[in-house]
Order: C-alpha cells, then structure tokens, then sequence
C-alpha cells in the first residue's frame, strides 16, 4: 500500500482518484471521462480501497450508501406494516390480544397475530433493523468525512488543468486585463466569499461548513439511538400507573416511599353548548365534547425515616391541579393525567329490618375498601360480616367468589342478632338479590343507599433519557440545516496558458451558484463559464 | 366573524381559481420562456392575484382563530385548509426564487383541490379537548403542515417534468403511471363534485345497522347507499336501498363514498378523455415544452431540502416535545406518529439516492410524487381509516 506522489509534490494515501491538492486525475479509469466525479473530492475511502479482510467487508457492507437506503427502505415498509392493524398497547383489554385479533378481524387478524405484528415495533427483527441503521449512519460517516476533510484542508489555490477542465461549470477567456481579475475578486469577497492567492491565481470559497452538515445529522441521530437504548438500563425509566380514589393518599411508586400524592378531588368537564356559543355545532353533531379532565393533587415528602407498620409523617410539598397538558413535576418525576373512573362504589348503606312489620333497628354503613367484621346496633341488636365479596360471582363450582378486590358488584353474608334469633339468621345479599339459604329469617337488612367516589389514574413518569434524545435531536436540526440552507461553492480564477480559466463548483444548487457568477463577472471582459452538463444535452439534441 | 372568516376563505377560493387560469395564460401567451426571461403580464397578474388570494385566506386563518380561540388546525377541515394556504405560501416564496409561472400552473390546482376536499368535511368550529389545549397546538401543527407543504411543492416540479420527458406517442408502465397519478387528482375532484352534489340535494338516509359488536346502532347515509351497512336497515324512506351489504368490519359508508368518488372520477376522466381525445398527461405536455428540464429538477429538489428539515422539526421534534408532556411519552407508535417516521424515513432515503447514488431527473421526479402520496396518504387515510389517537378529525 503506497501513498502516491502527484506531481505537484503532495503526498496522497493509497486510494486517493484526485490528488488533494491540485486536483490531477490518477485513476485511470475516469481520465476519459469529460466531468469529474466530485463526491467526497476524489479523497481515498477505506471502503472503496481494502476488500481482503473480513473487517474490510463489514466495513464495505456498512459504508456502503446502497445498504444504507436498503435498510432505511425496510424499516419504512416494516413501520408502514404495523399500522394495518393497531398494535398490541391499543387494543382494550377486553379480552387476551391472542383471542382479539382472531375475533375482530378474522383470519388475517389471526395471521397479523401470528406473525408478531401485534407488538411489531418492540419484536427482535425490528430493533435489529434500527441497530444495523445504527451501525450504517456511524461507518458511513467515518469512511467519507475523515477524507474529505483531509482533502478540503489540503486543497491548494492552483489546480491542475485536467481538473479544472472537467468542471461542470468551466469557461476561458483570453485577454483579460488585470483590472478585471481585481474587480472579481472584490466582488467576490462582497460575497462572503473567503479568497485565497497564490501566483496571481485564486480561488474563492465559501460555505464549506454546510460540508459537515450530513455528519453532524449523523451524529445526532446516533445520540438519539443511543438514547432510545438507555432506557434499558434500568432506573433510567419509569412508568407506572397510580389509581388514586378521591380522598385517598398513596406513596407514589419508585421513590423509595419518599413522596406521597393525595387525590383531593377528580373534575371531569364537557363543553356546555349554552356557555361555549361558537361551539355548538360542533357539540350537537359529535353529542359530548370533553373540556376538562382534572386532579387536584396534594404532594407530600415524609418526613425522618420509614418505620414499616406505621403510618409516615408527611410534610407537604405542593399542591397542583393535574391536568392533561400540566403534569405535577416534582425532582425527576413527573404525574400524568390518563385515565378515570367515575362514581366507584365506595360505601353502602343497610337498615336492619323488620320483615312482617317493616321497623327499623338501626343503619349501618359500610365502607367497601374497609368493611367492619361486625356493628353493634344496641339493645342486642347486631349485625356481623361473614363474608365479603367486592364483585361477586359464582365460580364453576357454584360456590360464590370475587373476581377482584374492586367494588364493582359487592355481595355480603350477614349475620342479623336480634332479641327474637339470639343465635342469629344468616341472609346473603347482593345488588338486587337476597338469598336466606338456612330458611325463613324474621329480620332482613333493607338496602338504603349508596356512596361513590371518583378514581383518577395518574402516570408516574421518570425518564433520564430525555435529555440525551433531546441533545440528539437538536445536533440532528443543526446538522441538517447546516448542509441544506448552505451550499459549499468554489469559484477557481487561473491563469492557463495566456489564458483566464474559470472553474466553477458546488455541492447543489448550480441554479444560485449560476447566478451568483453572472453577477460576479458581469461588465468584465471574462466569458461566463458554460454549464457542461447542459451543453452535452443540447449536442445530442442537436444531431 | 364567522362569517368573515367563511368568506375570506371563499374569496381566496375564488382568487386562486382565476389565478390558475392567468397561469395557463401566462404559458400560453409566452412564446418562449427561457429560465431568464422573466415573467409576463399575464403571469404578473397571476402572481399578483395569488398573493392577494393569500393574504386573503390568511384573513381567514386570523379571524378564524379570533373567532375559536384557537389556532385554526384543530380539526380535519381546518387542517387541509390550512396546509392548502402553506402549498401556496410556499409556492410564492419559491416563485420569486425561481420567477417560473409555470410551477403556479401545476402548483395552484392542486392546493385548490386540497382546499375544496378540506371543505367536505363538518366546517363547525370545534371545542379542543384536553389533549389538544397546549400552545403546542399550533406550534407542532403549522410548521408540520409547512414542512409538508414545501415538500408537495416539489411533487409539482416533478409533476411538471414527468410530463414534459414522458414520451406520450406510445404506451408504456410510465406513461400508465403518470396517468395514474392524473386520474388521483381527478377522482379528488370527483369526490368533491359528487360530495357537493348530494349536500346540495340534501340525501340524507338513515340506516340501523349491527356493528362488529354485535349492538344496534344507526348511522346516516350522506350519499346513496351503494355498500351498505352491516345487516342495515333502511329508515328513511324512498330512499335508495344499498346493493351490496358491508360486513361489520368495514365501515359501509366510508366505502360509500370511496366508491361514489371513483365514479365520480370516472365519469370526469372519461369525459376529459372524450374532450382531449388523448391521455391528460398528453394534453399538459405542449404546455411545458419549453421549460429546462434541469431547472425543474433543481426546484424539484430544493422544495425537499427545504422542506425536510422543516418537517422533521414539525412533525417529529415538536410532535415528540407535545407528546411527552401531553401523552406522558414523546413516541407512542401511533399511527399517526409511524407515517410521519415513514414520510421522514421516505424523504431520507430520497436524499441519499440522489446525493450518492445520482438519482438525477426523472427517478428523483417519480419519488417526488410517491413521497407526495404518503403525504396524502398520512391526511387522508391514516385519519379516516386507521384510528389512532390523532382521529378526532373525522
């Protein structure tokens, strides 16, 4: 592997297709060509130079620009997929997902199901795909920019003609008085251009910053990947789902029972088409419009130590109306309005009665998340709870069961004392239904009433990754705007042969850098250099 | 202020209709429109009556906004309404790069289809839920709307050259394909035509019908019913009873009005076929014969790296800072949210074939145009069809 020696005595490293300085062709192969290739300056890419060891190949494979729209391709069809059907995290939970897909769209559900689309974005295949983006975006940039940053540094004023020649934008001209050269150059430097001299030659540069622009996306992207992979790592993110009922007050999960949040009250609004005139249409055709939901939340800190079994003293922090919109911040964490649920059983009311002669001996009131195992109405009067279930129903056996440990459908066996059955009469109650399975008892217990409460679901969120994505996407913006609002343009003015030779170069937009050297040159006696790409077509039109 | 808002908006309408024509005017009139040449007189007019169409629908937009209390982008109507007045913002600022009226030839039609199709939908000035009441509204929506906008223009510009390249003297997959994205901009307009036909005929017909839950529940026919609904019956009466019965998946009067647009389409397509007696792409190409093919390519290409980073600031940084103080994460999977990533995803790869791979000209003019149907597709479909947590357009 040798450097090669141009002769304008600049030492380039093996691979090099365009010396670095003066610009001489050495690949053989684009000699005959009439226009250069300019990407990446002719620089030597490690890609485009070694292909022995099974490093070179990975390398090859990565760097390679094709590979890379490949895989961006497949992602953008496989992210297009998992939108057929929605996925897994939005389906109610009405029923398992297996049975869901199945059930609401039938075979092709069953397929969508089968072929793990239901959670497609979190399956293997799919986070292979975005690490081999990964993989590409950071070989792809270290095989072009260290190159090309070497060849941009080591550029020289004067070029060499086969260079220049095989410029998209090249004209001569001939007797062209010096005034002319320094009238340009003025011009140019009016234009922001950066000049350089040497031997009454020059050249003109400006915006090679917008160069940079690809590889400073890339690195953003990169930091936003890297990002999206610490939350892995645990700590790094929580996310949690509180149920809190009005009144209640609960330590807020992963804070080591530091904080607590009390729900003083859930708020649930709609628009009223009384109020909010303007809306009214809309609120007639579409029925009920939500405006508002809402926790007034209370935070607190404990305060010393946690002593298990015994209640926490709390101090408190803040108080803050949840809202969507305005979560409650507290240290790293944040609560989030998501869900509720309105008018939850929360205590019932009985009256111990009388069955032939309908008097009453008392009430009683029961808390559903905390029934007492018995009360004491007086006079020998007294009801016992045999057993509670909170939402009841009958098991495969017959037996009667909870299904879970909420209020929905709260169902007791009593036992009534009284004077007349010392000994008691038991009687099972549920919502609308009374069963007395050891015969006719003289008393029942008469349902008065109930007591709801709203429940208000807040998400505890901690993510440490935030700002890492958030720096990722800010160089991404950088990055991208920087190599598309700025075009790298080189004007070179040479002296060739007697002659003036105007080269002309940008990275895109030929249309501004076209204009721009109009003006440049107008009133001079230097020829406007033609468009070579142009001119080539309007040849082969012409014959 | 409704009321001003309404007409400001149609006066725009209006503007932009008669602009397009001075368009055609300008092209026509032009014997020879070198890159250099200029504009004429009948293109200054179209210019002019652009900008006064703009400023007029940005009236609207105002006293919209006024009117609301929110920014205009909140629902389906106010949204394509609003990315119809970005189209044409984004075509002036382009114009005065490039000073082509021919671009406001391609251009104006199509924000004047987006603008009518956006006035199909309920016109109402609806209430924000709560996820929607954040300044973020505004932010995230206008400039993604924008960012879209740019790069529908350069669908324009590759329009502009598939028409002018494509050999139009025999058959070929390119010439069927062009013609195919011919008959979507027709069936558009047919959608609107018919759609307009029926509310001004006022059919209105009721059905109850069995959904995939197996519950009654009523639905409202705008249109006649061709598929109607899941074990529907009709209501109202001497109304048209539907030839085809929808399973309870598939939402029978969406189908409806799919199939009523395609037969509208048809029925123009055809007629336009009658009148022309050739394909339309065939009929358009006198009009841009002399324009570079370079020079459009070069618009063509700009509108994408100007737009790109604006979109992708719009539609996916701003969206993910909205989404994780709103939805509790900055990126949920939505459907919504994927076809933004597919659209950036789309415009990335577009940039890499034509930086590395030299897609130049005609290929990149094709992506051009598929990169404008997954636009519409993100509008349209993911809205109406796909349910996710950005309907409450429909």
């Amino acid at each position: 592997m040798k450097d090669i020696k141009c002769e304008c005595g600049h030492v380039n490293p093996h691979g090099t297709v365009l010396c670095e300085a003066c610009g001489k062709v050495f690949d053989e192969q684009s000699k005959d060509k009439s226009l250069l290739d300019m990407r990446y300056e002719g620089s030597a890419r490690r890609s485009q130079t070694y292909n022995k060891s099974i490093v070179d190949k990975i390398w090859n494979f990565f760097s390679s620009v094709k590979v890379g729209v490949w895989l961006i391709v497949i992602t953008l069809v496989a992210s297009a997929a998992g939108t057929i059907l929605p996925q897994e995290m939005y389906i109610p939970p009405t029923m398992p997902a297996e049975e869901y897909y199945e059930d609401q769209y039938g075979w092709f559900g069953k397929l969508y199901y089968e072929l793990g689309f239901n959670n497609l974005y979190s399956s293997w295949w799919y986070l292979v795909l975005i690490a081999m983006i990964g993989i590409s975006l950071v070989i792809c940039s270290l095989d072009r920019v260290v190159p090309l940053y070497k060849a941009l540094k080591a550029q020289r004023v004067t070029r060499h003609e086969g260079f220049l020649k095989r410029q998209r934008l090249f004209g001569t001209s001939e007797n062209v008085i010096e005034q002319d050269i320094a009238g340009v150059r003025e011009r140019l430097k009016a234009k922001r251009y950066h000049i350089r001299e040497e031997n009454g030659d020059l050249l003109a540069e400006k915006g090679r910053f917008s160069r940079w622009g690809p590889y400073v996306n890339h690195v953003g992207l990169i930091v936003f990947l890297i990002g999206g992979m610490l939350r892995f790592v645990p700590g790094m993110y929580i996310d949690k789902v509180l149920w809190l009922r009005e009144g209640e007050t609960k330590v807020v999960p992963e804070t080591d029972g530091q904080y607590y949040v009390a729900n003083e009250k859930f708020i649930l609004e709609n628009y009223d088409k009384e109020r909010d005139k303007t809306f009214e249409a809309a609120i007639d055709r579409a029925g009920m419009v939500v405006k508002n939901y809402q926790t007034n939340a209370v935070l607190y800190k404990r305060v010393g130590p946690a002593i298990p079994g015994e209640k926490p003293e709390l101090k408190k922090v803040k108080e803050h109306a949840i809202r969507v919109n305005q979560p409650l911040k507290f240290e790293k964490f944040a609560l989030y309005q998501v869900d509720y649920k309105l008018d939850e059983l929360n205590t019932m009311f009985f009256s111990l009665t009388n069955k032939s002669s309908g008097k009453t001996f008392g009430d009683i009131k029961i808390n559903l998340y905390d029934p007492k195992p018995k009360y004491d109405l007086g006079n020998g009067y007294q009801v016992e709870v045999l057993s509670f279930f909170p939402d009841f129903e009958f098991a495969e056996s017959g037996e009667p069961t909870t299904k879970s440990r909420i209020p929905n459908n709260p169902a007791f066996v009593f036992k009534m004392t009284s004077p007349e059955a010392p000994n008691g009469e038991t009687s099972f109650v549920a919502i609308q239904q009374t069963i007395e399975p050891l015969g006719d008892n003289q008393y029942k217990m008469a349902f008065k009433g109930i007591e709801t409460k709203n429940v208000t679901a807040l998400t505890v969120r901690k993510d440490l990754t935030i700002w890492i994505i958030m720096l990722g996407g800010i160089l991404f913006m950088i990055g991208v705007i920087q190599g598309a609002y700025w075009n790298h343009r080189r004007i070179w003015v040479q002296h060739k042969n007697g002659e003036i030779w105007i080269a002309a170069h940008t990275n895109k937009n030929w249309y501004g850098l076209k204009r721009e050297i109009e003006s440049v040159l107008a009133n001079t006696k230097i020829n406007i250099p033609i468009d070579q790409i142009e001119s080539q077509k309007v040849d082969k039109e012409g014959v | 202020m409704v009321t001003i808002s309404s007409n400001l908006l149609y006066i725009s309408f209006v503007l932009y209709l008669v602009a397009t024509l001075f368009f055609g005017g300008a092209i026509k009139a032009k014997k020879d429109i070198g890159e250099k040449k200029g504009t004429n007189r009948w293109g200054k007019i179209a210019v002019f009556l652009t900008i006064v169409g703009f400023i007029s629908q940005v009236g609207y937009f105002i006293t919209r906004w006024i009117a609301a209390g929110h920014a205009p982008v909140s629902n389906l109507f106010e949204f394509t309404t609003f990315f119809g007045m970005c189209l044409v913002g984004a075509f002036i600022v382009i114009y005065f790069i490039y000073r082509t009226p021919l671009l406001g030839l391609f251009t104006m039609p199509v924000a004047i289809l987006v603008i009518a199709y956006a006035s199909m939908f309920p016109r109402d000035i609806s209430p924000l839920i709560p996820a929607l009441q954040s300044d973020w509204l505004h932010i995230h929506v206008t400039t993604a709307a924008l960012g879209e906008a740019i790069l529908a223009i350069s669908f324009a510009a590759g329009l502009i050259y598939l028409v002018k390249v494509i050999d139009q003297s025999k058959a070929s997959k390119r010439t069927f394909w062009l013609e195919a994205v011919m008959f979507g901009l027709v069936t558009t307009l047919g959608f609107v035509l018919v759609s307009t036909l029926f509310s001004a005929m006022d059919y209105k017909a009721e059905f109850n019908w069995i959904d995939k839950n197996n519950q009654v529940a009523t639905i409202e026919y705008t249109m006649p019913a061709i598929t109607g609904p899941h074990e529907g019956e009709l209501l109202t009466k001497d109304k048209f009873e539907p030839l085809v019965e929808m399973p309870a998946i598939i939402n029978g009067k969406k189908m409806n009005s799919v199939i009523w647009s395609f037969i509208g389409g048809f029925i123009l397509y055809g007629l336009l076929r009658l009148i022309l007696r050739k394909r339309i792409s065939a009929a358009l190409q006198p009009l841009v014969k002399n324009i570079n093919l370079d020079f459009v390519d070069e618009i063509s290409y700009r509108s994408v790296l100007i737009g790109f980073p604006v979109f992708t600031l719009g539609a996916l940084i701003f969206a993910m800072i909205w989404a994780q103080i709103a939805w509790t994460r900055f990126w949920g999977w939505d459907p919504k949210e994927v076809w933004a990533l597919v659209t950036w995803l789309f415009y990335a790869a577009f940039l890499h074939l034509r930086l590395s791979k030299g897609w130049h000209g005609e290929k990149s003019a094709w992506l051009a145009v598929i990169g404008f149907v997954i636009i519409m597709f993100n509008l349209v479909a993911v809205n109406l069809v796909i349910a996710g947590l950005h309907s409450y357009a429909g």
